[in-house]
This record gives structure tokens, C-alpha cells and sequence, in this order.
């Protein structure tokens, strides 16, 4: 049986691929942007286009993309993951010499019509470079020490590049995101254990450099680590963004304030109040309820990832939803703990919500690459 | 790659199976982890939901205080004595302006103020904790405030504020009765039990002498408060509450500052002090110590140069002598013994007293001023030419109890309620004190010293003029420095009648005219020739040594030859007109040598003065255009 004989029977063409679209994931993704617009309405204090206008077009256009990449084959997305791979890597290395910087860090290239993060275009590449990898690699080299070392490769050269700008929260996010596919893929646990104790040991050993000249991380980074560990130490620097964050929470109580009766944010208590820290605002206005709601939504999308991938019999495909789906997972995760006081101050946003235009482009390019996969996969 | 892929585009067997196991056991942790973030965002949002409620309310809603305007201050006839002027200043909040140095520097770019006022403004910035506004300059004027405002983003942390300065339009002349307000100081705090929140307001304005201190609170008001709703950098976003704040109360005095101005220059460079009283209701129309002082200096902070003047001058120019001061009163306490003998009975007005220039008592002299002695003189002629021997004869029956009583009831030796700190009772002796204070029995010649206001007596000048008031009326008068705070007056005191026989006062009153009017007075160079505006008085020259047997057998060394301070005080107290009585004055004058050579005429013209004005003496209401500083520039906010 032909790879053409089963693509005519089994795998729908033309227009009638909208049919085929997983749909329910579209409305959930839709459902959580619509939450991100009610509060960055809410927080520029009823101003439309301050932020939630700019974010609404951003979204559409970012469907836009997302609906078009389902329509394309998820063979041409396989065929063309090494070259998006290299060209983040070209871009990230080009970004110090393009890009523009801002709050101390160099990320952003500016491309006219928008700022991009080749960081955040990273976290895409490496999942789909690795999805490659594992599709063509021979089942039984899978855990042989050479053909592991080559993906982990692949996984620490973006994220160095990354923490280079330097951006710890990004490079953790491609690191975790690579080692899910690995994972995922099937390489022995023991890897998993090795990696995990030399995180441990990096972990220590940086902050043995602390106050040395061979000082791996910058001081604020320092800071934050420290302040998460004891924010009450420094209540009015770096511990301020966390205590600050939490008085915007847990002033919601059960159902929150209100629409729009939230304080906190719309007097600058928060800092990043419409972008990493929006959840607050959520958290103020619509108490513990809004944000379960939030919580159930993005359960939700993962749901249909995994359900997705789980159906889906093309291994690249598989891969690909589910790296997407937990790079997703880490998103939110990672800035609701830091939120809510379960995690260090590093700056990842609120997937689909915080306002932003590369984290929600790339991650509507990342949802077009579920679709494609779910339209296109072998039933 | 491609080709071999879709080949092989669906890979079954071991690789699938552990696919679809590994990623239900990655789902699970994940669920694990949204799990714990529910449980998290429920006890911040649920359990601790009070806590952080009060929290974000404590961050939102910022109490400010408004102070409130201070009351001002009146003389009789309605002049201000103290208002309020608008103060423009700058203040600075450290912990918002970043760097304060760069920021002070820029400042002083644009509004006048010295590298000095910055190195203190930096010092003050860092004693104070980072939120306490600190006022960096003042006195400025509204062009500059414009342009602070106007460059408001270039200068974090700095505010304009509109404070006010209380000034002092008679200067030195009012300067012991107002007293004077300044900062709140920690030395104030901590001798203080008020617990008003204004107190704790930086540089916060309070009496710190005088009237302002002792009327401190009515005169300060009430704080308004007003909640504002503030952002993180302290930037205020909307007003939510006001309470206004209510002005401090009106103070109008019984002085009045024609008088008190004349008796001011009048003492002129003396040392001394003068009180004019109104015998009929008890007002105190002048109170008078010199020298004096510029308050106006302390309101805006007195130089260290200006500070140790005034504290190392030997003529004490910081003192109220008038309620402070307290001096041995002399012979103008013999009306005192006089009254005190009538009373026992021990002594008749015609009863005669041969005076030999000396009493011998117990071995020991006891010398009459005269040293050729008075002869034979009454009690009429004791007061006219202020004879000791006579005294010392009638006090050895009358004892010094009876002095003592009478002296309390003429006002001297007990406390008189003024609104004035530091207001001395005086002392009239008695055994059981002497005993107690001084552990030592009391001696005759004790009572001797006592009869001619010598010895342990001691009355200051307010208190001489009250016993001057209490003779010249027959009541128990009692002194008034305050007429009304906000228009609710003060009650006149004292206006029931002494516990003494008319007749004995009035022979004392004959005695005090002669003292002034008769051939042979002791005042009688200060005789007031206008009809009907007879004053009768008394003087008195009390000794502030001891002179020794050997001094006066070398003979008694003039006055004008001794030092300052060993000098005599001078003495004078009256009341005019004799036959109708409307004012008693007394004036000491310190070191001043004889009390009718130096203070009688001092107290005459004093008089004469106070006579011409009493036509035009009556309390008028206080005005109203008056600027009490009322309007605020934050009222906008």
C-alpha cells in the first residue's frame, strides 16, 4: 500500500479539510485569547486601543496563519523543520549584532510591522527539529549514547544562545521543551536521571560563581532566585513584583471584585501589569472562580493535543502536537507558579492572554502545526 | 530525510506503545501540576483572602492629613498680633526621587537655594525614614514654585507645597507674651502626652513659648483627612474622602498694644519689667520685659550667632520677667505688714513708732534706710517715707504668719492662672516653710527682713500689681491675659471682697497717695499734676546683698559704684486715679538702684499713658479680612 493510495483514501483535500480541523481546540485557544482581551481591556482602564485592540488584531491574523498552516501538509512542515531550525539559530546569533534592547536584554529584531523574539520562533524550531530527528532516526538507536548526545546538542546550542541575551526563562522553556520530546520519544529513563542530577550540580555550580569572576548568571537574575526563595526580604525590590502579584490575587477572594473593579493593577501596584503579570488582574477581578476557569481552559487545550497525538499514527506528527502541547503546558505553568509565589520572577507570559506579539504569533504558528497534523494524520 | 519518512510514515511496534504510555504519564504530571496551581490560587484567593484584602486596601487608600490653619491672635482692640502668611516651599520624598543629590542639584538650577541648604537637606533626607516628606527650601517665591512645577519630570520626589509662617507684626514688643511657635521637636514629643497625629508631621508648627504654647491647642485646630487613592510611586490618583480641617481659634488678649508698645520703649535698655493692670475686671493691658527679642527670628529658625546673644546676655532677654521673674519686693510690701498689723489689731493708724535710724535686736542692727532715722512717725507716714524702723517694731507682734497670710491675700505667693508658662507663685514665708525648705528654725529677724519685703519674699511683677489692684479696690481681682478664644469670653475673676476692714485699707490708700502727692513722699518727684488723675503708689530699693557690719562702718558704698548685678532693684507700684481707681501698675526694674529715682518715673509716665488711652480701651471685635492663611493649593487636588 502506497503512501498515495492511503493519502487518497484516508486524508481529506481542498476546502473539505475545514472540516476536518480540530475545531474544539480553535474555539478552546479563541476562548482563552477572549479572557486575554476582557483583562488587557480591563487593565489599560477601559481604553480599547491601548492594548486589547492591537492584541485582537494580532489574534486574527494569527488564526489567520493558523488556519492556513492546517490546510498545508504536514509533509511540508516535516520537509522544511531543518531549515526553520537553522534559520532561528541564524537569527538568534544575528540578534546582538540587529536586535534592539530593552530592559537590559537584547531580544527583539525589529521587523517594521512587528517586533519579533527569535527566542520564542526557538522554542517552535527546536520541537519541530527534534520531531524530525526522532521520525528518521531508527527505532533501535533511540538510547545509544551517540544518537542521544546529537539532539541534546541540538537543544543546548539554541538555549546558550538564548541565555546569552540574556533570557533565562526562554532558554529554561527550549530546554524543557526539547528534553519533553526526547522524552516523549523514547530515550531511557537513565538519560533523563543523568541530565536531571548535572541540572542539580549546574544549579549549584552556579551559584558558587556568585560574586566570582566567572559569574554565570547576571545579579538580577541572582536577585530574583533569592527573592522567590524569601520574598519578604526584600519587599520593595525584586520581592516587591511577587508580594505585589499576590496582594492583586488574594484580594479577589472567591468571585473577585468585578469586571473592571479590579484596583491594583490599574494603579501600577504591578509591574508588567498587561503582560507577565496580567493573571492578577484575572485573579483580582474574577476571584479564585475566573481563575479555575482559565486553568480548566488550558487543561482543556492540552486535552486535545494529546488526544490528538495519541490518534495520530505519524510519528513527526505526533511528536510535534504533543512538544507544542507541553512547551503550551510550560507556558502557563511557569507563569502562573511565578504568580502565584511557586516559582521565581522569570519572564515568560501568559500563553494567548498576556499582551505581546511574537508569543502570540509563535504560538498560533505552534497550534498551526497541531492542525496540519491532526488534518493530515494517517487514520 | 524526506524520502525515507514517507516510506515509512507510520511506525508501529515498541516505539508507538511507549509514545502513547509516556505521554499519559507526562499528561498526569501535568494534571499534577495544574492541580497544585488550583490549590495554590485557592489559598491565596480563598483562605487568605482577608489578609491580602487589607493589604491591596492599605496599597490603594493613603491617609494624608490636612493641617489645619492656626488660630490667630488678637489685642484688645482688634490689631493682629499673630497671622499667617503663605509659605512656598519645596519638599522632598526620598524614597521617590531615585538619586536625591542629582535631583537637589537640578533643583538648584532652577529655584535659588545654596550648597549649604543641600548638604543639609541630604542629611535630614537620611535621618528621616523614605516616605517623610523633608523641606529642602522655603520662602520662595511663585515664579520659582512655577517653574518647579513646570519641570515636575525632570524632578522626582519634589513637591511644591504651600505651608505658612506665622508672623509676629509687633516683633520684640510682644515677644514674652506670644512666645513664638517653631518645628516639633523630639525633646517636645517626648514631654508631650498628646497624641495628635499633626505632632508627628515633620517641621510641624507649635507653640513653643508664651500664649502660643500655653493655648496650643485651641490656636492649632483640627487635622482634616484626606483619602487618596494612590499608585505604586506614591503618584495620587483620585481623591476619595475629605474631612476638612477646622482652623484653630481666634485668641484675643486683654492687652492692649498701644500701652504695651509706649511701656516697651519706656523701659527702654533696662532690665525691667512693668504690668498695667485694670483694677475693674483684672485685664492685663500691659505685660512688659525687657529687653526682648524678635520672635519672627525663631519662627523662621534663629541663627546660632542670634541664639547665643540672646542666651548669654546677663539682662536675660528670653525671660518674661513680668510672671517669671521674682524679686524681693521690698518696701512696696509694707503695705503688706501694714495691712497684716491693722487686721491683728496690734496696731492703730495713729499708733506712733520712734524710728532712730536703727532697731537693735538681739545684739544685732537693724537699719532704717534713713540712717538719721524718722522720729516719730504713724502709719500714714511709715508708707509716705517708707520707714523700716516703724516695720521692724510692728511685725516683731503682728508675726510672721500674719505677714504671710495677708501677702497670699493680696495675691502674692500663690498661683495666678495666666495662659503663660512658667507663671512663679512668688513666696510669702511662713515657720512650717523655712522648716521644711530650709531646715532651720525661723528667727525674728526673719520677720524683720519680711516686714519691709526683704529677706525670704519674693513677689514678681504681675503679682505687684495685683496686690496694687486688690488695695486700690477692696476685691480679691484676679489677672486676665485672655479675653475670649473664639469669641467665648473669659470669666473676670475674683471680684468678691477682701477678708479686710475698709477702714484699714483705706488708711493704707491714704499712706500710698502721700507716698506720691505729699510734701516729704518718697515718690513725690513723680507726682501726676493732672486734675483728677492722682496716683498714689509706693516705692521700693530692695537689696540684693548682704551688707556686712564692717561695709557700713566704712560707710555704705553708693550704688552707681558697685557692679551691675549687686545693685539695688528698683521698685514702683501704683494705682491712678486715687479717688477712683482704673489701672495699678508696678515696675521692677532690675539693678536699677533707688525705686523712686529710677522706677517711679517710669511707672508714672507708664500711667499717665494708660490714663490718656483708657478712654479708647474697649474690646472691639476682631476682624475679619485678616490673613489667616486659609487658602491651600491642594484644595484643588
Amino acid at each position: 500500500m502506497s503512501y498515495l493510495e492511503q493519502n487518497i483514501r484516508t486524508i481529506p483535500t481542498g476546502l473539505s479539510k475545514a472540516l476536518y480541523f480540530n475545531w474544539p481546540l480553535a474555539l478552546l485557544l479563541t476562548a482563552v485569547a477572549c479572557t486575554g482581551f476582557l483583562m488587557l481591556y480591563s487593565v489599560s482602564g477601559g481604553e480599547i486601543e491601548r492594548w486589547a485592540q492591537p492584541q485582537i488584531i494580532r489574534f486574527a491574523l494569527g488564526m489567520g496563519v493558523m488556519i492556513f498552516m492546517a490546510f498545508i501538509p504536514i509533509n511540508f512542515w516535516r520537509e522544511i523543520s531543518a531549515f526553520a531550525y537553522i534559520f532561528g539559530i541564524a537569527l538568534l546569533v544575528a540578534v546582538p549584532y540587529i536586535g534592539e534592547t530593552r530592559g537590559g536584554a537584547q531580544r527583539w529584531i525589529d521587523l517594521k510591522f512587528m517586533t519579533l523574539q527569535p527566542s520564542e520562533l526557538m522554542k517552535v524550531a527546536v520541537v519541530m527539529v527534534l520531531a524530525l530527528y526522532y521520525d528518521w532516526l531508527d527505532e533501535r538507536r533511540v538510547s545509544r549514547p551517540f544518537w542521544v548526545a546529537l539532539p541534546i546538542l541540538l537543544i543546548l546550542l539554541p538555549t546558550f544562545l538564548v541565555l546569552g541575551q540574556p533570557d533565562l526563562g526562554t532558554a529554561l522553556l527550549i530546554m524543557a521543551g526539547g528534553a519533553i520530546v526526547m522524552f516523549i520519544a523514547g530515550v531511557s529513563f537513565w538519560y533523563f536521571g543523568i541530565a536531571i542530577l548535572s541540572i542539580v550540580l549546574l544549579v549549584t555550580g552556579v551559584f558558587a560563581s556568585k560574586d566570582t569572576e566567572y559569574q554565570m548568571l547576571k545579579d538580577y537574575q541572582y536577585k530574583r532566585i533569592e527573592t522567590f526563595l524569601d520574598p519578604s526580604s526584600d519587599p520593595l525590590g525584586s520581592g516587591y513584583h511577587i508580594t505585589q502579584s499576590k496582594i492583586a490575587l488574594g484580594s479577589g477572594g472567591l468571585t473577585g471584585r468585578g469586571f473592571m473593579q479590579g484596583t491594583q493593577q490599574r494603579l501600577n501596584f504591578l509591574p508588567e501589569k498587561h503582560t507577565d503579570f496580567i493573571f492578577t488582574t484575572l485573579g483580582e477581578e474574577f476571584g479564585f472562580v475566573g481563575g479555575i476557569v482559565l486553568l480548566a481552559l488550558y487543561g482543556l487545550i492540552l486535552i486535545f493535543c494529546y488526544v490528538s497525538a495519541l490518534s495520530n499514527r505519524d510519528r513527526f506528527g505526533s511528536l510535534v502536537t504533543i512538544g507544542v502541547g507541553t512547551t503550551f503546558f510550560f507556558y502557563f505553568a511557569v507563569n502562573m507558579s511565578m504568580v502565584m509565589g511557586l516559582a521565581p520572577v522569570v519572564g515568560v507570559p501568559l500563553p494567548l492572554v498576556s499582551y505581546g506579539g511574537s508569543a502570540m504569533m509563535v504560538l498560533l504558528i505552534a497550534f498551526g502545526l497541531v492542525q496540519s497534523a491532526h488534518v493530515h494524520r494517517p487514520r | 530525510m524526506g524520502k525515507k519518512t514517507m516510506k515509512r510514515p507510520v511506525k508501529p511496534g515498541r516505539l508507538r506503545q511507549m509514545l502513547t504510555r509516556r505521554t499519559i504519564l507526562l499528561a498526569g504530571m501535568q494534571a499534577g501540576i495544574i492541580g497544585t496551581l488550583g490549590v495554590q490560587m485557592r489559598r491565596i484567593a480563598v483562605e487568605q483572602n482577608q489578609s491580602f484584602r487589607l493589604l491591596a486596601e492599605e496599597n490603594r487608600v493613603n491617609i494624608r492629613l490636612i493641617p489645619p490653619v492656626r488660630g490667630l491672635v488678637f489685642d484688645r482692640l482688634g490689631k493682629p498680633l499673630a497671622y499667617n502668611e503663605p509659605n512656598y516651599k519645596i519638599d522632598m520624598v526620598r524614597e521617590q526621587s531615585g538619586d536625591p543629590e542629582t535631583v537637589l542639584r537640578r533643583l538648584a538650577t532652577i529655584i535659588p537655594i545654596s550648597e549649604q541648604d543641600i548638604t543639609s537637606a541630604l542629611e535630614e533626607m537620611s535621618k528621616r525614614r523614605g516616605f517623610v516628606p523633608v523641606t529642602v527650601a522655603e520662602d520662595l517665591d511663585w515664579e520659582h514654585i512655577a517653574a518647579v512645577s513646570a519641570n515636575a519630570p525632570a524632578l522626582p520626589g519634589i513637591t511644591p507645597e504651600l505651608g505658612h509662617y506665622r508672623i509676629y507684626p509687633q516683633a520684640d514688643d510682644f515677644a514674652h507674651i506670644l512666645g513664638f511657635v517653631g518645628p516639633v521637636s523630639d525633646y517636645d514629643l517626648s514631654q508631650t502626652d498628646d497624641d495628635d497625629p499633626l505632632l508627628l508631621i515633620p517641621r510641624f508648627q507649635i507653640g513653643k513659648n508664651g500664649v502660643e504654647r500655653r493655648i496650643e491647642k485651641p490656636l492649632r485646630g483640627k487635622s482634616g483627612v484626606k483619602r487618596i487613592e494612590v499608585n505604586s510611586i506614591g503618584r495620587v490618583m483620585r481623591v476619595l474622602g475629605r474631612e476638612e480641617s477646622q482652623p484653630g481659634a481666634n485668641v484675643q488678649l486683654t492687652i492692649d498694644n498701644r500701652l504695651q508698645r509706649y511701656a516697651m520703649e519706656r523701659l527702654g535698655k533696662e532690665s525691667a519689667a512693668a504690668v498695667v493692670m485694670d483694677i475693674r475686671n483684672g485685664d492685663i493691658v500691659t505685660m512688659a520685659s525687657a529687653p526682648s527679642f524678635d520672635p519672627n527670628k525663631f519662627v523662621r529658625g534663629i541663627s546660632t550667632t542670634d541664639w547665643n546673644a540672646l542666651n548669654t546676655d546677663i539682662y536675660k532677654p528670653m525671660l518674661n520677667k513680668a510672671v517669671t521673674g521674682t524679686y524681693p519686693p521690698g518696701s512696696t510690701f509694707k503695705m503688706v505688714t501694714a495691712l497684716a498689723a491693722l487686721k491683728g489689731g496690734f496696731v492703730k493708724p495713729e499708733d506712733k513708732v520712734y524710728c532712730g535710724g536703727f532697731l537693735e535686736l538681739h545684739n544685732r542692727r537693724f537699719h532704717c534706710w534713713r540712717r538719721g532715722g524718722h522720729g516719730k512717725v504713724n502709719l500714714h507716714d511709715s508708707l509716705k517715707k517708707s520707714c523700716d524702723v516703724y516695720y521692724y517694731e510692728i511685725s516683731q507682734e503682728v508675726g510672721i504668719e500674719n505677714i504671710s497670710a495677708m501677702a497670699k491675700e493680696l495675691g502674692i505667693g500663690v498661683e495666678h492662672e495666666l495662659e503663660l508658662p512658667a507663671v512663679r507663685e512668688g513666696l510669702a514665708p511662713t515657720k512650717e516653710w523655712k522648716k521644711q525648705r530650709r531646715d532651720a528654725d525661723w528667727v525674728i529677724g526673719d520677720t524683720l527682713n519680711a516686714s519691709i519685703g526683704q529677706g525670704f519674699v519674693l513677689a514678681s511683677p504681675m503679682q505687684l500689681a495685683v496686690m496694687t489692684a486688690r488695695i486700690a479696690s477692696g476685691t480679691k481681682i484676679s489677672p486676665r491675659l485672655v479675653n475670649a478664644i473664639d469669641n467665648r469670653p473669659h470669666p473676670v475673676k475674683g471680684r468678691e471682697p477682701l477678708d479686710i476692714d475698709p477702714a484699714h485699707l483705706d488708711a493704707v490708700r491714704k499712706g500710698m497717695y502721700g507716698v506720691v502727692n505729699e510734701r516729704g513722699g518718697t515718690a513725690g518727684g513723680s507726682r501726676i499734676r493732672k486734675e483728677g488723675w492722682d496716683m498714689a503708689g509706693k516705692t521700693g530699693t530692695s537689696q540684693v546683698r548682704f551688707i556686712t557690719k564692717e561695709e557700713r562702718a566704712r560707710g555704705v558704698i553708693r550704688n552707681s559704684d558697685l557692679p551691675w548685678e549687686r545693685r539695688d532693684h528698683a521698685l514702683f507700684v501704683a494705682y491712678a486715679p486715687a479717688d477712683n481707681p482704673r489701672f495699678s501698675i508696678s515696675v521692677v526694674v532690675e539693678h536699677g538702684g533707688g525705686g523712686s529715682a529710677v522706677a517711679a518715673p517710669i511707672a508714672r509716665d507708664i500711667m499717665l499713658e494708660a490714663l490718656e488711652l483708657s478712654e479708647d480701651m474697649d474690646y472691639r471685635s476682631l476682624p475679619t479680612d485678616v490673613r489667616a492663611g486659609r487658602e491651600r493649593p491642594d484644595d484643588k487636588a
